[in-house]
């Protein structure tokens, strides 16, 4: 893979939409913080320390690729891409945002359908991370945990008897693990439920986003739960804890998701058609609205009210109607209008070429496939 | 008026945030704004706690304080950073400075995470005869599960394990390198 095929494919592997739980789990990620023994952290780290750092990590990289390993894993310098490319990235949940706008030397390593990725100079000297769609929690670790174990082969990590993997932040301190899902949770909003439900997932010693604060709604019903404790329990217990809470979510949600559809039929068929009319109409388009708008048709979808020919066709609008991936879709920049008129018409393409335009009459009871 | 986040374009809309408990007035372009209010779907979750630290830190501080330490403060040797440089970032300079601000961080870290030992993973390589030690922690944990279900063919078993593993440390490593102060 060339270094520019990591902005341009829109096709990660989360995006197919596939895996345990697809219909509310849309994502899991595990990451790892990694720090390099004695070299100062990145934040205090010269250009010059920084630079020697990337050096250091694609040595590394090189040696394992020597060996036949990481064959299809490229090294990309983030730092000497364009700004639209690195907001790409971004957008992609490959890099994170502050390692996107970071000046000093940086660095990702990432293989073509992106599910295991590196990078080098953020937070941390490295932050290895797995993305995988659905409730794959287990499997996105054993993913980690062997590029973890392949460079930590070549490169010597800081590492206490006592405190584990020592990294920048002494919140990440241990195992350096952060797991998280990302849930789609419609229903629960609809049935005015989900605070009762982010309190309780609060007190079992994790961290959930998107409930509160501004942008809520616009969100598009979107959260994420990750765990808050690193140092102190396995990576095992962390992950079991997490995969055991995600569960529960997901059984309240399809509980709602049922009560709505046995009592609010009608409203529901309602707003997942005016969803989809909208869509397939609009000629300007928010990124907020069309957030909105794509969780009501993912609901329609999952509730069996309508029918999309390619389940993936939302995880990639999701993907491609951001406003970076959208202005390199366009070849440069946009202003917010044009960018609006793109994404509807973007929109609109989209729907009509792949898919099927809605089925069932409302309140009917179709069983069409 | 000119936008105060990106001081491009001009400030249209007028925004509200809670930062660190102060409530913040922003004046910003519609773009800006909007950027504001969209979380970011997917990406590494920054915890509260993160911005949590900087008060829970501050309290520390101050608790030194007034306790009247007037010593020049102590600086990592690794990196040269310092513990108040720390309280102000959040982030240590270096690895080292795990072991040079010991004291000061553990009360902190078993604060965050409700422990100061690491249970899991611990690096091949890097790792050295810890890896060891961790096995023979689990084995003796084992060994004492086996005692009590009166399973005395695996905790003879296990014991067997454990010297076989005390043996590899004591050979491999006379003098103990304790990278870290206790």
């Amino acid at each position: 893979m060339r270094p520019e095929e990591a902005t341009a494919r829109p096709s990660a592997l989360w995006v197919t939409g596939s895996g345990p739980h697809a219909d509310i789990v849309i994502s899991s990620r595990i990451r790892l913080a990694r720090n390099l023994s004695v070299t100062p952290f990145p934040h205090v780290l010269s250009a010059e320390g920084a630079e020697d750092v990337v050096r250091r990590v694609e040595t590394a990289f090189k040696a394992l690729q020597a060996e036949g390993r990481l064959k299809d894993h490229t090294f990309v310098r983030v730092d000497q891409l364009p700004p639209l490319n690195r907001q790409v990235l971004v957008e992609k949940h490959l890099i994170s945002p502050q390692h996107a706008q970071e000046d000093k030397p940086t660095a990702l390593i990432t293989d073509p359908e992106q599910t295991v990725s590196v990078m080098v100079n953020e937070e941390d000297h490295l932050r290895i991370q797995c993305l995988l769609p659905g409730l794959q929690l287990e499997k996105a670790w054993a993913m980690a945990n062997a590029m973890d174990d392949a460079l930590e082969e070549k490169l010597d990590f800081a590492f206490g008897e006592r405190l584990g993997y020592l990294t920048a932040c002494p919140t990440n301190v241990g195992t350096g693990l952060r797991a998280s899902v990302m849930l789609h949770l419609p229903a629960l909003i609809l049935t005015n439920q989900a605070a009762r439900v982010g309190h309780a997932v609060v007190k079992l010693g994790l961290a959930i986003r998107g409930l509160y604060g501004e942008g809520t709604e616009a969100l598009g019903n979107m959260f994420q739960v990750s765990n808050q404790v690193t140092l102190g329990q396995t990576e095992e217990e962390i992950i079991d804890n997490l995969h055991g809470v995600t569960e529960q979510l997901v059984s309240n949600e399809t509980n709602a998701r049922k009560f709505l559809m046995s009592e609010n039929r009608s409203q529901i068929e309602d707003r997942v058609n005016r969803a989809y009319g909208t869509l397939a109409n609009a000629r300007i388009m928010s990124s907020q609205e069309a957030m909105q708008l794509f969780s009501d048709l993912r609901l329609g979808v999952d509730l069996d009210l309508l029918h999309l020919r390619r389940k993936k066709t939302l995880n990639e609008l999701m993907v491609v109607t951001r406003p970076a991936y959208l202005q390199q879709l366009a070849g440069g920049e946009l202003e917010p209008l044009q960018r609006d008129i793109r994404r509807a018409s973007l929109i609109r393409e989209t729907l009509r070429l792949t898919d099927l335009p809605p089925t069932g009459e409302p309140g009917g009871d179709q069983k069409t496939r | 008026m000119l936008c105060q986040e990106c001081r491009k374009r001009p400030a249209v809309v007028r925004v509200t945030m809670v930062v660190n408990g102060q409530k913040v007035e922003m004046h910003m372009c519609e773009e800006c704004a909007r950027k504001k209010s969209e979380l970011d779907f997917l990406t590494d979750p920054s915890l509260p706690l993160q911005q949590l630290l900087g008060g829970l830190l501050g309290h520390e501080h101050a608790q030194g304080a007034q306790a009247g330490t007037t010593e020049p403060e102590k600086s990592c040797p690794g990196c040269g950073s310092t513990y108040r440089q720390f309280t102000q970032l959040g982030r240590l300079g270096c690895s080292e400075c795990y072991t040079v601000f010991g004291d000061e961080l553990r009360p902190m870290v078993r604060r965050i995470h409700g422990s100061v030992i690491h249970e899991g993973k611990v690096p091949a390589r890097t790792g050295g005869d810890l890896k060891i030690k961790k096995e023979m922690t689990d084995r003796r944990i084992a060994l004492q599960k086996a005692v009590a279900r009166e399973d005395f063919e695996t905790a003879a078993r296990l014991r067997d394990e454990i010297k076989d593993l005390e043996r590899q440390v004591a050979e491999g490593h006379a003098a103990e390198q304790g990278r870290e102060g206790r």
